[in-house]
């Protein structure tokens, strides 16, 4: 017996006498002798809840970076995140429930993810949004097969400007596809440099913004790439003050919902935002909520078009997903009720407005300056001469940044990412300044 | 049933924040006139009070697993300890960002590192990866590592086959089709097993290898699992095992013992993480000494009493997630191996499979159990000749008004009319009996007043809801006002 | 149930032969099975198909039937009304709930299906 586990000596003895069998070993002469023999415990003793905690809390507190002022981003940012959102997400009936494969008792689900479902078409200006998947580094690799499946070509124009951890991810699936990425640079401005278009193309990939923070103007690329699909990643947040993806014609927009409404918790679960055009809806992968009626006539919601999904089709489903990221769907569904269209826009802005202020206050110190000279929303990409030595300058006064090392992966030598959100204080930007003062 | 839409007045809101510092026209200066969005998102205008009280009205439509009994088969719905919760929200956890330094995160990578190393042990396996975010996620990983596998030994051209028995979850075909191999299906014979003359007859120098679930999805172990993991290897294929059952050996015998060379881990089926509604979960992959090479970057490395990330493996597959998976996931994951201990996993598998064979011996009494043999921690029922008419989704349905959650319905699809339950070892002997109550009563309803199945659930928020209307006349989000 | 004019195949189409076209559906018996159909997915037309490949799907909330070319031959007409109603396909499986016509290449495939006896056989006797 453990807290977790009700059986008494009498409850197992009467149903192993129920089973006709004498002990519980018995229950497993199943399993080959051989197997079972060769089996090695752990070491592990039996723990008890006030110890399981101490070890926790102790591995908690050994990580230093928790006391540190994140003015860190490259996909995960720190914002504000309103007590109502954990409050929702904590209540037992959502968190412990699973896929509503039984609407009947899962309402309470069917309809947050058609609510969520509303949201997202309404940020991102596309058609039909399925109600999540893994991360937005999935949902980008998923959005290319999709794309593949849908206009063929082996082609992916990506460009480098792309978060580099989301294009590893892209790559590994590319590969397992057999897909080829093609680079697309970018320019002084920073923003995508889109030259010739090759032949065997079936997706452009752009991120707005893009991994520098600079705003990519998308006008006209759907134009330039005929049928291959325009796939835009987007930080949702930003699209309170972008116009959005669809506008320009994306066929497909994905992105990271983490910064709706759930913790940065060292990079994961995160939420996969994933939206399409209404004449893709049975190529999408992923779950969708459907509105109908109950035999009464009453409205109420359903899992809709299930055939595209593997528990149906099987090798011909539209991907493999079973579980997603429903409760962090939840959490974005929430934080964007909670904030309302002004909110949203609130937090885009003010993220903005001191990004802005103190990229102006680096820039104008000796020695430091902007990389890029193209719009950004709220973060940048500072160059000097010594940039490790500024990132353990901000270190030591309480700051993290977006390390030169990481930076470099996208091409970009000799700089450092800074990322500011609604969060940020006066002081914190102060503290910010001043580091940076002491040298360059 | 409302959605939030339906509540609420322009310019209500759920929360405040931090004023700018100047006027809106200024900040949006920054982002180029053509850019800037022209008309804002709908979303709902609601106050908090308005707000919490939807949620709570939607959460009380909705069964989960402190609600009561969910014997939904293959989800191992076990009950969430609370503990958990509180621990994966220590600022130290959640408020975590992940590019951090990793002299900054040492904590962090020490929980990673302390589940690996036991993920490791109760596979029995040498190599692992935190990466995969579910189940399905650890599929096509393990299908890349055997692509990386047979390309680094010049073999990828000629091995394209994977073989799956008919009783497969379809993430199985689903994932190995992503990988680029091709799917073929090896029959189950009348034991419910993988039919050794037909696993002969397809393997060849055309297999890359084998998928299993041990034990199946029919519940039962796979006997000869040791004979059939020694035919693939001997043929050059490699075996998959796919973890979503091992809530039914836990403690008692490893994959790697079994001739498996990937496995993956569903933390929030056996090690007791919530599922959240869908999702997130954590589908770890452990793998044998012949994969180590290619599993994905970066792996953690202990080096004395530090943690370090080790990204120069070049034969690496390289990343599956973004970062280094589910974190606040596996940090519930961990606390529940750490509490239960050996003792306490062993108890996990005998109170599971102690719980699905005293259902099973009671419930065939009544239903149709095609396949009369031990089972492990879940077993198929068939619903079909109950009486004129009646369905399994009707039997569902109707479990709905005696309170309980309907287990898994028409799978495996190689039993007609499947029912698949799966009661975990988390509950008391007075709910499986109330539970056989329930299911032998609606067999005598079905009988006498079959209505009562057909026209099920009568005690639900909504009645039967028509699933062909929502795809005919598709309505997949608020129709704009 | 099971008409006497048509022929059938053992993955429950049936063909009917009209000078030298054969029209197509699935079966009441392939209907039924299905449950409520709500999506059909149809060749094109002039699209070239040998027997046994497959050429359309016919989906219901949970399942997919995969429909197989009873014949060889071009595809000349397929049932556009099903886009919006794919219910005919339960109502009328022999009649309104046809899903497309072929244009025979080779006329002797005929003789391979099977006659009303031998799918009633088939399927029990419930066609």
């Amino acid at each position: 017996m453990t807290e977790y586990i009700p059986h008494t000596p009498e409850d197992i003895k009467k149903m192993l006498s129920a089973i006709g069998l004498q002990s519980l070993e018995a229950l497993f002469s199943d399993i080959p002798e051989e197997v079972r023999r060769r089996y090695r415990p752990l070491g592990l003793p039996r723990g008890d809840e006030a110890g399981v905690r101490r070890h926790l809390e102790g591995l908690a507190e050994r990580s230093t970076g928790r006391g540190l002022i994140p003015f860190l981003g490259g996909g995960i940012y720190d914002h504000f995140v309103p007590a109502v959102v954990d409050y929702v997400v904590s209540l037992p009936e959502f968190y412990t429930a699973y896929t509503p494969y039984q609407p009947e008792v899962s309402q309470g689900t069917l309809t947050w993810m058609f609510e969520y479902q509303t949201m997202i078409c309404e940020l991102t200006g596309m058609e039909v949004a399925n109600s999540s998947m893994y991360d937005g580094a999935t949902a980008l690799a998923e959005a290319v097969l999709m794309a593949h499946r849908t206009v063929g070509g082996r082609r992916v124009l990506v460009p480098r400007s792309l978060n580099p951890q989301v294009r590893e991810v892209l790559a590994t699936y590319a590969w397992g596809a057999g897909l080829e990425l093609l680079d697309v640079p970018y320019s002084e401005e920073g923003k995508l440099a889109l030259e010739g278009i090759p032949d065997e193309l079936c997706a452009l990939v752009v991120q707005q913004p893009n991994f520098f923070g600079v705003i990519e103007d998308l006008s006209g690329l759907k134009e330039r790439i005929g049928k291959a699909f325009l796939i835009v990643y987007v930080n949702p947040i930003a699209l309170a003050v972008l116009e959005p993806p669809g506008s320009f014609g994306a066929d497909v927009v994905v992105g990271e919902g983490q910064v709706l409404g759930n913790p940065m918790g060292f990079g994961g679960p995160l939420l996969g935002i994933f939206a399409t055009r209404g004449e893709y809806l049975r190529r999408m992968p992923g779950r969708l909520a459907g509105r109908t009626v109950d035999a009464e006539g009453r409205p109420g919601y359903v899992m809709a078009f299930q055939t595209r999904e593997q528990h149906i089709r099987r090798e011909r489903a539209t991907s493999n997903i079973c579980t997603n990221s429903a409760l962090c769907a939840l959490a974005a569904t929430v934080y964007l009720a909670a904030l309302g269209p002004e909110g949203l826009r609130q937090v885009a802005l003010a993220s903005m407005e001191r990004a802005h202020e103190l990229a102006d206050r680096i820039s104008s110190l000796p020695g430091y300056e902007l990389a890029f000279s193209g719009p950004f929303f709220n973060e940048f990409a500072v160059r000097c001469a010594h940039p490790e030595e500024a990132v353990a300058r901000l270190r030591e006064a309480g700051i993290a940044v977006l390390s030169p090392k990481l930076v470099a992966k996208a091409g970009l030598e000799g700089a450092f990412l800074v990322a500011v959100t609604e969060k940020r204080t006066q002081e914190e930007l102060s503290r910010f300044v001043e580091a940076l003062k002491g040298g360059r | 049933m409302g959605t939030i839409y339906e509540l609420g007045a322009p310019g209500r809101r759920g929360t405040s924040l931090p004023p700018l510092g100047r006027p809106e026209e200024e900040i949006l200066s920054f982002i180029p006139e053509g850019l800037r969005r022209k008309a804002p998102p709908w979303l709902p205008e609601v106050s908090q009070p308005e707000l919490v009280r939807h949620y709570t009205r939607l959460s009380r439509m909705n069964y989960g697993v402190d609600t009561g009994f969910y014997p939904l088969g293959s989800c191992t719905m076990k009950y969430n300890p609370k503990l958990h919760e509180e621990l994966a929200r220590l600022p130290g956890f959640s408020g975590l960002h992940p590019l951090l330094p990793e002299e900054d995160v040492q904590g962090a990578l020490g929980v990673l590192w302390e589940l690996s190393q036991y993920l490791k042990g109760i596979a029995g396996m040498p190599g692992i990866t935190l990466q995969p975010a579910a189940g399905a996620h650890g599929e096509l990983t393990g299908m890349l590592l055997f692509k990386r596998y047979f390309e680094d030994r010049g073999e990828l051209e000629k091995r394209r086959k994977i073989l799956l028995p008919d009783s497969a979850h379809g993430t199985n075909p689903a994932s190995a089709t992503m990988a680029g191999f091709k799917v073929v299906s090896i029959p189950s014979d009348d034991r419910g097993m993988v039919d050794l003359s037909a696993l002969k007859a397809a393997l060849g120098e055309d297999v890359a290898g084998i998928m299993l679930t041990v034990p199946n999805t029919l519940g039962i172990f796979e006997e000869d699992i040791l004979e059939i993991t020694q035919l693939v290897h001997e043929a050059g294929g490699l075996c998959y095992f796919d973890g979503a059952n091992l809530n039914a050996y836990l403690g008692r015998a490893r994959p790697g013992d079994m001739g498996a060379d990937v496995f993956h881990f569903n933390l929030h089926k056996t090690f007791s993480t919530p599922h959240g509604g869908g999702g997130p979960g954590a589908g770890p992959l452990a793998v044998s000494e012949p994969l180590v090479p290619y599993l994905p970057v970066p792996q953690i490395v202990r080096k004395g009493d530090r943690y370090a990330l080790d990204w120069d493996r070049p034969k690496s597959i390289g990343r599956v997630h973004p970062y280094l998976g589910n974190f606040l996931v596996i940090v519930k994951a961990l606390a529940y191996i750490l509490l239960l201990g050996d003792e306490g996993l062993r108890e996990v598998s005998a109170g599971a499979v102690l719980a699905a064979n005293y259902l099973k011996e009671r419930l065939k009494k009544t239903y149709k159990l095609p396949y009369d043999r031990l089972c492990k921690h879940e077993f198929v029922l068939s619903g079909a000749g109950l009486g004129e008419g009646i369905r399994t989704l009707d039997i569902a349905k109707r479990l709905i008004d005696y309170g309980f959650h309907p287990p898994t319905i028409y799978f495996p699809l190689i039993v007609k009319e499947a029912l698949m339950i799966e009661p975990t070892e988390t509950e008391p002997k007075e709910v499986l009996d109330a539970f056989c109550q329930a299911m032998e009563k609606i067999a005598r309803e079905a009988k006498e007043s079959p209505e009562l199945l057909r026209e099920a659930p009568h005690n639900a928020p909504v009645r039967r809801l028509d699933e062909a209307r929502a795809v005919r006349q598709p309505i997949l989000r608020e129709p704009r006002t | 149930m099971i008409p006497k004019d048509l022929k059938y195949t053992k993955d429950h189409e049936w063909a009917k032969l009209e000078d030298g076209k054969v029209r197509v559906g699935i079966t009441h018996h392939a209907q039924k099975e299905l449950g409520d159909i709500v999506f059909v997915e149809l060749p094109e037309v002039g699209r070239a198909v040998s027997k046994g490949e497959q050429v359309a799907t016919v989906e219901s909330v949970k399942a997919v039937g995969e429909v197989y070319a009873p014949v060889s031959g071009e595809v000349i007409e397929k049932n556009d009304e099903l886009e919006s109603s794919p219910e005919l396909v339960n109502k009328d499986p022999y009649g309104k709930g046809w899903l497309f016509v072929l244009k025979m290449g080779n006329p002797a495939e005929l003789d391979e299906l099977l006659d009303a006896a031998a799918y009633e056989k088939l399927v029990g006797g419930e066609g």
